[in-house]
């Protein structure tokens, strides 16, 4: 026998927010992402989402939080309230494994999670998407946008993208 | 809280006008690659400004950051020469680029301890950012130090040419004292310590020599408002559209 169970508002909001995808990196939502650290539904049905930017000066920002904004007022549960939280750190440790996932099928390489502080050896190292070799070399650690670096790849000749650890 | 005002002040306007300068960068740099460093560097700076700007504004009063940013006198700006420079060369860039950020990447390791909480929240959050700041510029200084004779030499004088200027970073505020005392900043003595112990191994394994610098307060004066004549043209330039029409929404 199947129970099937109705999902909480909270549940219906979180499968919502897996559909506002970053603009920059269109495979990954704001939950793979880990920049969602509350979901608050208050008795007269009001919503407030808190969550954390990636970057400090990440251009994306103002565009995902209408976004938010938006797709949670679509689903008619009522108004949201969606808070940046700005004096809170943001951690490529908070990537889900489904988003490290996406960004590998995206082509984008992703790093070892940051114990305490990002080393070296886990900025330079990368495993190239396209044929998954080692054998790499960083390229700089800039790339086309804040949160990525650039490598190459000697074995496949190819440059390719990490998403950066920090 | 004047104290804790001045500090950011000089923060948020040390990224602000050193941001812009690496905006500079944008279209001219010496490769692709080193292009779009500057350019993130500079993304990187402005948002810190803001952070900081956003912090006085929120906590201490002060008017709404992009007001303050750009709608102040030149005399009224608290950043330090060193920023207010032109890019020069690519050499120079480089080199000030390294002089600035270790001591960045310093002054917001001692404010993670802040007793001012949302400073210590900013500068823990930063601390990543900054980190790739440093390994961009370690990463050249010691390229271009051990490469050839050419770019060592070259390396060397923007080095000497630049050293005095850096110490202009540790002018002392009107409330060390006090923002001491309070456990506020650990004071820019102490950071020019800290600094010198930090960057001298590194530019000695380059291959390069930090020369003496005579008179270390030579290049003051910015801290109390007093800037190089690269300044004033510079926020001219920077607020030449919204003086069109200081009123119009963006």
């Amino acid at each position: 026998m199947i129970i099937e169970k109705t999902p909480t508002k909270k549940e219906v909001i979180l499968q919502a927010l897996e559909s506002v995808k970053d603009p920059e990196i269109p495979v990954l939502s704001v939950i793979d992402l880990g920049m969602i650290t509350d979901v608050i539904v208050n008795n007269d049905d009001y919503v407030i989402i808190k969550m954390v930017p990636t970057y400090s000066a990440c251009p994306a920002i103002a565009v995902i939080k209408n976004s938010i904004k938006s797709k949670i007022e679509s689903l008619n549960i009522g108004p949201a309230t969606v808070v940046v939280e700005n004096d809170k750190k943001w951690s490529t440790n908070f990537l889900s494994e489904k988003g490290k996932r996406a960004l590998e099928g995206f082509k984008i390489s992703t790093a070892q999670p940051v114990s305490n502080e990002v080393t070296h050896e886990q900025v330079v190292e990368a495993k190239c998407p396209h044929c998954g070799s080692d054998n790499t070399t960083l390229n700089s650690v800039f790339g086309s946008t804040l949160c990525r670096s650039t490598h190459y790849c000697f074995d496949c000749k190819q440059l390719f993208e990490k998403f950066k650890p920090i | 809280m004047q104290h804790i005002k001045e500090l950011l002040t000089k923060m948020a306007d040390d990224d602000l006008i050193i941001g812009h300068r690496n905006s500079e960068w944008t279209g001219l740099g010496p490769i692709l690659e080193e292009d779009i460093s500057f350019s993130s560097m500079a993304q990187d700076k402005i948002g810190h400004a803001l952070g900081l700007y956003t912090i006085l504004n929120t906590e201490l009063k002060e008017t709404d950051p992009d007001k303050f940013a750009f709608h102040r006198k030149e005399t009224e700006f608290k950043c330090c020469h060193l920023v207010e420079l032109p890019i020069g060369e690519y050499d120079f860039s480089v080199i000030r680029h390294f002089l600035f950020d270790h001591a960045e990447k310093l002054r917001y390791e001692s404010l993670q301890s802040s007793s001012f909480e949302p400073l210590a929240k900013f500068a823990k959050k930063i601390h990543g950012e900054i980190k790739y700041h440093i390994f961009h510029a370690d990463s050249w200084i010691s390229r271009l130090g051990n490469a050839n004779e050419e770019s060592k030499s070259r390396m060397q004088s923007a080095l000497n040419y630049t050293l005095p200027y850096a110490f202009s970073i540790f002018e002392p505020g009107e409330f060390e004292d006090r923002l001491i005392a309070e456990k506020v900043f650990i004071g820019e003595k102490a950071l020019q310590v800290q600094w010198l112990e930090k960057i001298t191994p590194i530019i000695e394994a380059a291959g390069l020599k930090i020369t003496t610098v005579k008179n270390p307060t030579e290049h003051y004066g910015g801290r109390k408002g007093y800037h190089t004549e690269f300044l004033k043209p510079l926020i001219d330039e920077m607020t030449e559209v919204v003086r069109f029409d200081e009123t119009a929404n963006w």
